[in-house]
């Protein structure tokens, strides 16, 4: 009774978040297209496309997206077929105890003229079905554990999803197991199916049931039978009907017969009840957290990859956009690939920011699109979002077909928008009031630097011959350099000269820079004038993601 | 491995932004039996160079390792990816805390930097490991009588010592290889400043000042066709300036790859051409 209340729960639970979920597709606003129109207005731009796309001539050749991209993975094939096998197995492992298995009240009379879970083939099959989910969730698993880049971005979410499947399936593993050896289940059924026939023909079958059916009943000297006959005669009367042999349940047999020496103790505690209870809640949570998980994948990556064979997002209608941005999202699987072979991935090795790497910056985008997150966190993503050089090589390699180089660019609207521009648009004289994140360098190491600056050497040549302000093209481009630039090169490498540092920071010239190293090339006296700016600014920007303490502490 | 295979490395523009310098390239390097090899590589560093140099590095020596493993030469057609790539190695040599970082962090992938792993230029390819004589010898449609500016482009040319493309304050590498294919180098002044591009998320407005100066400058000087040999430069000269058009000149820019294969006759779409970007 309460079981299947649970079951209810968690399916009304399954339904309505799948529809929010959907619903949050019509709702959020990614990059700035879509601001201010209404949901029931995204809607019916919808409702307007649909048949437009339904009766586009690339609507058919959706139908080989759909074979080959959607039910053979084909995407995935390309780029692994190691990950493509552990994939498919995991994916259609579950899809088919799902349908083959939890719902056989409702599949099976369709299929089957005489399904009953204890036959074969079904028997055979669900084994087997296990098997592919287990093999897939352990290869993922080491997968998560040896790959290197892979290493740094395994979330927890991931691991509770392979730990809620993996659950599941043993229970159901271990329950099949302590079913066969389970001598309760044995009276329960004998009672239930032949009543208080002749003990002769109970004992018979209790013999062949021990020596043939795998339960662990004990067998006494005396009920020895001749040559079993009567048994399977017993067995074939009362029980062949719904019982195949369970030698077939490759996965649960053996490991009834491992579990043999304690069947007693586990039958007196009836096991099998409690089995029973964890891998049927397993699966209700898991129901129940489909559509809040990455679970939600199953709805979403098939939806986006039938979006995506219309082009890319910013090709299509305005109105579309932030719709088909939002299912991108939710089509993410945090597989991992895009960061694999993201161009900047190298720069986290240095900056430990995990929103330069795509398939984390794409969580930070999803949390944009909620809600308006802390400072500190739009800052860290703001840093992440605008190291990326819109390779687009994450865009060509996601195997959910996620318009990814739209989404970044998008997002990078929306990060503008809300005060977290890019770090070279806040000089260090406005840096300060822009609240950064601290995250810019790697912990445990000093700031690796060339150290010029620091060093009096480097500027001891510098005889102020201004030649480095006269072959600059900054300087040349303006009128009046005071007003434009604050300094000119010349007048900074003065300060630097000085020991004057911190009254370079703030002036323009230094953000104004082209880097095109005439300075440096037509210096005399060899003073590296390009270097030091460079390293001006480097300074500029680790100091801004620095507290005010910080950079107090440093200079003292 | 054949002596004139390269490792090739395109950077991140030119696949979303450029595609036509990478289909111009490889056309006109397999023309003259130049093979490229592919591996996939990151980011060279450059534009992480303000922010952080240690990143920038390391960045550009996973690249440099992996051609060492490779075996080849790296070959880039962009002058930022070339210049970032020669400075990381530079500053590798000289540094030596920088260089035992960088190695730790690469020999977690079995990767190592060293100082002798040569890094090419396109132009250097071209003039020098080809031959501006066996250009010659190959160009089947001379561009004669076209007046050509050549924009060198800074990261590649400066500072000289570093990059060591050819000398940095009176370069003729580029002017060789456009008489080479039967043009003429027009003089113009400001051939060796900067095209804008690095500041133009920075500073549009300076950024749109420096490249009028340059184009009014080509233009005066006479040049039908601003030909660069970079990515950024071409980005600026091409798209930037498309989308702010000036009433002054239009002078159009060309990829020194796509002059080099007009002249060695391949046909337009292999240069990424359209029909009426003939020159």
């Amino acid at each position: 009774m309460l079981t299947s209340n649970v079951a209810t729960i968690a399916l009304g639970i399954c339904l309505a978040g799948t529809a929010w979920r959907i619903s949050r597709w019509f709702r959020s606003d990614i990059g700035s297209e879509s601001d201010g129109l209404s949901t029931g207005r995204r809607l019916a731009a919808y409702g307007r496309a649909l048949p437009r796309i339904l009766a586009h001539p690339r609507f058919w050749p959706r139908t080989r997206i759909f074979l080959w991209e959607i039910v053979l993975q084909g995407h995935l094939l390309q780029q692994n077929r190691l990950r493509w096998a552990m994939h498919m197995a995991m994916c259609y492992g579950v899809l088919l105890l799902v349908l083959l298995h939890a719902l056989d009240d409702w599949t099976a009379p369709v299929f089957f003229a005489d399904y009953y879970p204890t036959l074969n083939p079904f028997r055979w099959l669900r084994n087997f079905f296990a098997f592919l989910v287990l093999a897939g969730v352990l290869g993922t698993a080491i997968r998560h554990r040896t790959h290197t880049r892979f290493k740094r971005i395994r979330s927890n979410a991931d691991r509770l999803i392979l730990l809620l499947l993996a659950v599941i399936i043993v229970s159901g593993i271990l329950l099949e197991s302590s079913q066969i050896l389970s001598v309760s289940v044995f009276e329960e059924m004998v009672e239930d199916y032949m009543g208080d026939d002749d003990p002769d023909e109970v004992a018979a079958l209790r013999h062949y049931w021990a020596t043939e059916m795998g339960a662990a009943l004990p067998v006494r000297a005396d009920e020895r039978m001749d040559d079993g006959a009567a048994g399977q005669m017993a067995h074939e009367a009362y029980c062949a009907s719904c019982h195949s042999r369970p030698q077939t349940a490759f996965l649960s047999y053996p490991i009834s017969r491992l579990l043999k020496p304690v069947a007693g103790m586990m039958d007196a505690l009836r096991i099998d009840n409690w089995l029973w209870t964890l891998h049927y809640l397993a699966s209700c949570l898991a129901l129940a957290c489909l559509p809040f998980s990455k679970f939600f994948h199953l709805l979403a990556t098939p939806v986006n990859l039938l979006a995506r064979a219309a082009g890319p997002v910013s090709d299509g209608p305005r109105t579309l956009r932030a719709a088909r941005r939002a299912l991108g999202l939710d089509a993410c699987t945090h597989c991992g690939v895009c960061t694999e072979h993201c161009s900047v991935a190298p720069f986290f090795q240095v900056i430990p920011n995990p929103s330069i790497l795509p398939s984390e910056k794409l969580l930070g985008v999803k949390r944009l699109a909620a809600t308006r997150a802390p400072d500190v966190e739009m800052a860290l993503l703001a840093e992440g979002s605008f190291t990326c050089t819109l390779c687009g090589r994450c865009t060509r390699w996601c195997p959910s077909g996620i318009d990814l180089q739209d989404l970044w660019q998008a997002s990078r609207r929306d990060l503008i928008q809300q005060g977290f521009p890019p770090f070279y648009e806040q000089d260090a004289a406005t840096a300060s009031s822009v609240p950064r994140a601290s995250a810019s360098t790697l912990p445990g190491h000093p700031p690796l630097s060339l150290g010029l600056t620091d060093r009096p050497e480097t500027f001891w040549a510098c005889v102020q011959c201004t030649t480095c302000t006269s072959v600059c093209p900054v300087v040349a481009a303006s009128d009046d350099p005071r007003r434009d630039l604050d300094l000119t090169p010349q007048q900074i490498m003065n300060l630097m000269r000085l020991q004057l540092k911190e009254k370079a920071f703030g002036c323009r010239m230094l953000w104004d820079c082209v880097t095109c190293y005439q300075c440096q090339e037509h210096c005399p006296q060899n003073v590296k004038v390009a270097d030091v700016l460079y390293e001006l600014r480097n300074e500029a920007c680790r100091r801004a993601m620095l507290s005010p303490q910080a950079i107090a502490a440093e200079s003292s | 491995m054949a002596p004139n295979t390269y490792l090739y490395f395109p950077g991140c523009k030119i696949t979303p932004f450029l595609p036509q310098y990478d289909t111009a390239t490889r056309a006109v390097l397999s023309a003259l039996d130049v093979r490229l090899d592919h591996t996939e590589l990151n980011c060279c560093g450059y534009p992480m160079r303000h922010q952080n140099l240690a990143a920038s590095v390391l960045a550009a020596a996973r690249n440099l390792a992996i051609a060492d493993r490779e075996g080849m030469p790296l070959l880039t057609p962009c002058q930022c990816c070339y210049g970032q790539l020669k400075q990381a190695a530079y500053w590798l040599g000289e540094n030596a805390a920088l260089r035992d970082f960088v190695n730790g962090q690469l020999k977690a992938e079995g990767l190592l930097w060293h100082r002798d792993i040569p890094v090419r230029h396109l132009l250097s390819v071209l003039a020098e490991d080809i031959g501006l004589a066996a250009i010659r010898a190959r160009v089947s449609r001379p561009l004669k009588g076209l007046q050509v500016a050549a924009h060198y482009g800074c990261h590649a040319l400066r500072p000289g010592h570093v990059v060591q493309l050819d000398n940095p304050l009176a370069p003729t590498i580029f002017e060789n290889l456009i008489t080479a294919i039967g043009a003429t180098a027009v003089e113009w002044p400001l051939r060796l400043e900067c095209c804008g591009n690095p500041i133009w998320e920075k500073n549009p407005t300076l950024s749109l000042k420096l490249m009028a100066r340059k184009r009014e400058d080509a233009h005066a000087a006479g040049a039908q066709v601003l030909a660069t040999a970079c990515t950024y430069c071409q980005l600026q000269f091409d798209t930037v300036r498309d989308a702010h058009p000036t009433e002054t000149e239009s002078l159009p820019a060309r990829l020194y790859s796509q002059l080099l294969g007009l002249a060695l006759g391949l046909p337009h779409d292999s240069l990424g051409l359209a029909g009426s970007e003939a020159v």
